[in-house]
C-alpha cells in the first residue's frame, strides 16, 4: 500500500516521459496515455479502498522522517478527490483523442496532458505545503501551453491574462509559503496546526488571509474571478473541460485542506468573511452566466458560481458543512466536465456554439440532448441528479448553522443556475437558428451525427454522475468521514 | 553573424565548457553543482556556438531530437524514483556503492547521481528545443 501512494504523481510522469521519446508517432503516444492514465484510475480506486480500510497512509519520499522528508499523505479527502479526477481526466483523453485535429493533437498534447495530470494528482496527495507549490506549478506550467497550444491571436490574448494572474498569484503563493516557514519553521500540513496555533493572532489571521487570497485566485473567487471566463472557452473543448473540471476544484482542495488543517478554521464556529466572500461568489458568477449568449461561456461563468457554494461550506465550518463541500466537489468534477463535453460535441458537429446560430438541435442530435439533460438538471440541483444531493447538504448545513441569509442567496442561485440551464437548452435543442453555422447549413435539416468516439466519452462521464446520484448516499457517509481529520485539528484550540 | 574572433574561440571554449559542465554534474551530490546547473552550463555552450555558428548547425550537429533528450531525462530521474519502489524501498530514497578504482581511488556512486543524470538531459534537451524553434532569429 506504501507503494501505491506516489505512484498516481510517478506513473502519468513516466509516461509524459515516454511519449516525448515516441514524438511524432501518434498512435504509440495515445496507447502510452490510455494505459497510463487507466493504470493511475485503477491505482487511485485502489487507493481509495484501502484508505477506506485501514486509515490514512503516509510516505515520506526518499525514506526520511517525517519533518525532515516531504510527506505525501493519502487519506479519505485525498483518495476520494483522486479518483474522481483521474476517471475524469481519462473520459477527457478519449474525447480529446477523438476531437483534436492530428496537428493539434501532435503538438505535444500527449505529454503535457500527462504532466497536467501528474500536477493535480501531485496536488491533492501533498502533506507539504512547498510541495503543494510545486505541484500546482506543475499543472499550471502544463495548463499554460495547453491553452496557447494552437498560437492564434484570439486564443493568445486571453491566455496571456491566465498566465499573468497565475504568475502573479504563485508569486504571492511562495511568498506566503516562506512567511509561514519564517514563522513557524515548518511546511509539513500535520506539524503546521499546532505551530500556527501558537503564533500571535495577528501574524496567523495575516497569514491565513494571504493563502486564502492565493488559493482564492487560483479558485477562482469574488472579485478575482475574472481570468477565467475570458480564457477557458477559447481552447480546443477537451482542454476547457479538463481545466474546468479540475483546475479550480485543486484550489478548492488547498482552500479546504489549509484553511482547516493549518489555520484552524473547522471548529465548529462560522467563518462571516469566508461566507460573505462564498455568497458573492455564487451570487456574481449566475448572473454573469445569465448574460452570456455562447455555451461555453456560460459553462465558464457557471464554474464560478459553483465554486461559490464549495466555499460556502468551507466557512460554515461545522463537519457537516465540510462534508457537503466535499460532496459537492465529488459531485461538481464530472458534470462540469461532462457539460463541457456536451458543449464541444455541438460546436464539433454544427461548427459554433453561439447560441443564436445553433437551435433545433434536439430533433437532429437527439442523443446529444439526451446526454445535456442530466448534466445541466445536476447543475441547477434538481433531483434525482447528483447535484441536488451536496446542495440539499449545504443547505441543511446552513440551516443548522443559523446561517438564513447566505441559504438564501444559494437557493435563490440555484433558481438563476436552473434558468440559465434552460436558456442553452432552449437555444440550443429547441427553436431555429438565426444565423445557422456553416456545418448545419451543409446539412440542410438531417440527423447530425457527432464523432463517435467522443460521444462515447461524454457517455462514460455523464455514466459517472449518475452513478454519483445513485450513490449520494454512502458517498456522503464517505463525505463525513471525510472531513473528520480536518475538524479534529481544528478541535485543538 | 560571422565574427572571426567569435568562431576562434568558441572552437576554443565550447569543449571545455562542456568538460565543466560535466565536472559539475558529477561533484553535484556533496559539493556546489548538481544536474540542473550543469545541464545550464552545458545549455550556455550549446547556445554559444548557436551565436557563433548558427543554430541550425547546432541541431544538425546535435543529431539527436531534443524530444528524446526531454523525455530519456525525465524517464531517467523519474525511473530512479521508481526503481526505489521497485527494490521495496521509498520513493526517490537513494543507495550507493563503493568502489576501488584504479587512478581515481575510492569511488562512492550514489543512485541520485542517475536523478540528476536525467535532469542534465531534460535541461540540455530543453536548450536544444528552444534553439529548434526560436533559433531561426540567430540564422539571420
Amino acid at each position: 500500500m506504501r507503494a501505491l501512494v506516489p505512484l498516481p504523481l510517478v506513473l502519468p510522469l513516466v509516461a509524459a516521459a515516454l511519449t516525448l521519446v515516441a514524438h511524432g508517432r501518434l498512435r504509440v503516444q495515445r496507447a502510452i496515455s490510455l494505459v497510463a492514465l487507466t493504470a493511475t484510475t485503477a491505482i487511485a480506486v485502489a487507493l481509495l479502498a484501502l484508505v477506506e480500510r485501514d486509515g490514512p497512509a503516509v510516505v515520506t519520499i526518499g525514506g526520511w522522517a517525517r519533518g525532515i522528508g516531504i510527506a505525501y499523505v493519502a487519506d479519505l479527502l485525498s483518495a476520494l478527490f483522486l479518483t474522481v479526477a483521474m476517471a475524469t481526466v481519462l473520459c477527457v483523453l478519449a474525447f480529446a483523442v477523438g476531437q483534436l485535429r492530428a496537428v493539434q493533437e501532435s503538438r505535444y498534447f500527449h505529454p503535457l496532458y500527462l504532466v497536467l495530470t501528474a500536477g493535480v494528482a501531485g496536488s491533492f496527495l501533498s502533506g507539504d505545503i512547498f510541495h503543494l507549490f510545486v505541484t500546482f506549478e506543475v499543472m499550471l506550467l502544463a495548463s499554460y501551453v495547453l491553452l496557447t497550444q494552437s498560437g492564434d491571436d484570439g486564443q493568445v490574448r486571453p491566455a496571456m491574462t491566465y498566465v499573468v494572474v497565475n504568475l502573479l498569484s504563485s508569486t504571492l503563493f511562495l511568498t506566503a509559503v516562506a512567511l509561514l516557514y519564517g514563522a513557524t519553521g515548518t511546511l509539513d500540513m500535520a506539524a503546521l496546526g499546532d505551530r500556527v496555533a501558537d503564533l500571535p493572532p495577528a501574524v496567523r489571521e495575516a497569514l491565513r488571509l494571504l493563502f486564502f487570497l492565493v488559493f482564492g485566485i487560483k479558485a477562482a473567487l469574488f472579485p478575482l474571478f475574472f481570468w477565467l471566463p475570458d480564457s477557458y472557452p477559447t481552447a480546443p473543448t477537451s482542454v476547457t473541460a479538463v481545466f474546468a473540471g479540475l483546475l479550480t476544484k485543486v484550489g478548492v482542495y488547498a482552500i479546504l485542506r489549509t484553511q482547516t488543517v493549518v489555520f484552524g478554521v473547522g471548529d465548529g464556529s462560522p467563518d462571516g468573511f469566508i461566507l460573505v466572500v462564498a455568497g458573492a461568489t455564487m451570487l456574481v458568477g449566475v448572473l454573469g452566466a445569465i448574460a452570456q449568449d455562447d455555451v461555453k461561456r456560460i459553462l465558464s461563468f457557471h464554474i464560478v458560481s459553483q465554486v461559490g457554494y464549495m466555499v460556502f461550506g468551507i466557512g460554515l465550518g461545522t463537519r457537516a458543512g465540510l462534508a457537503a463541500t466535499i460532496l459537492f466537489v465529488v459531485h461538481h468534477i464530472p458534470v462540469k466536465t461532462a457539460l463541457f463535453l456536451v458543449g464541444g460535441l455541438v460546436e464539433e458537429t454544427t461548427g459554433s456554439g453561439a447560441l443564436r446560430r445553433v437551435g433545433g438541435l434536439g430533433r437532429r442530435m437527439p442523443a446529444v440532448a439526451a446526454l445535456f439533460a442530466p448534466g445541466a438538471l445536476s447543475l441547477a440541483g434538481i433531483p434525482p441528479f447528483s447535484g441536488f444531493f451536496p446542495k440539499l447538504a449545504l443547505v441543511q448545513a446552513g440551516l443548522a448553522g443559523g446561517q438564513y441569509a447566505i441559504v438564501a442567496v444559494s437557493i435563490v442561485v440555484s433558481l438563476f443556475t436552473l434558468f440559465s440551464m434552460t436558456k442553452i437548452w432552449a437555444g440550443v435543442f429547441w427553436g431555429d437558428p438565426e444565423e445557422p453555422p456553416p456545418l448545419a447549413r451543409a446539412r440542410e435539416d438531417g440527423p447530425l451525427r457527432p464523432p463517435r468516439l467522443m460521444t462515447a466519452a461524454t457517455v462514460g462521464l455523464v455514466a459517472v454522475t449518475l452513478g454519483i446520484a445513485v450513490s449520494a448516499g454512502p458517498l456522503f457517509d464517505l463525505a463525513l468521514r471525510a472531513a473528520d481529520p480536518l475538524l479534529q485539528a481544528g478541535a485543538g484550540r | 553573424m560571422n565574427s572571426l574572433i567569435l568562431t576562434t574561440s568558441t572552437r576554443a571554449l565550447f569543449h571545455t565548457i562542456l568538460l565543466f559542465s560535466l565536472f559539475l554534474l558529477f561533484a553535484g551530490h556533496n559539493d556546489p553543482g548538481g544536474g540542473f546547473v550543469g545541464g545550464l552550463v552545458a545549455g550556455a555552450a550549446l547556445v554559444l556556438r548557436a551565436v557563433a555558428h548558427g543554430a541550425e548547425d547546432v541541431v544538425r550537429t546535435a543529431r539527436v531530437r531534443p524530444e528524446a533528450l526531454l523525455g530519456g531525462g525525465l524517464l531517467l530521474a523519474a525511473g530512479t524514483g521508481a526503481g526505489a519502489l521497485v527494490l521495496g524501498g521509498d520513493f526517490l530514497e537513494s543507495g550507493y556503492v563503493e568502489a576501488d578504482v584504479p587512478l581515481l581511488g575510492t569511488v562512492k556512486v550514489v543512485s541520485v547521481l542517475l536523478f540528476d543524470i536525467g535532469v542534465y538531459l531534460v535541461v540540455v534537451g530543453l536548450v536544444l528545443a528552444l534553439l529548434v524553434s526560436l533559433g531561426r532569429e540567430l540564422d539571420t
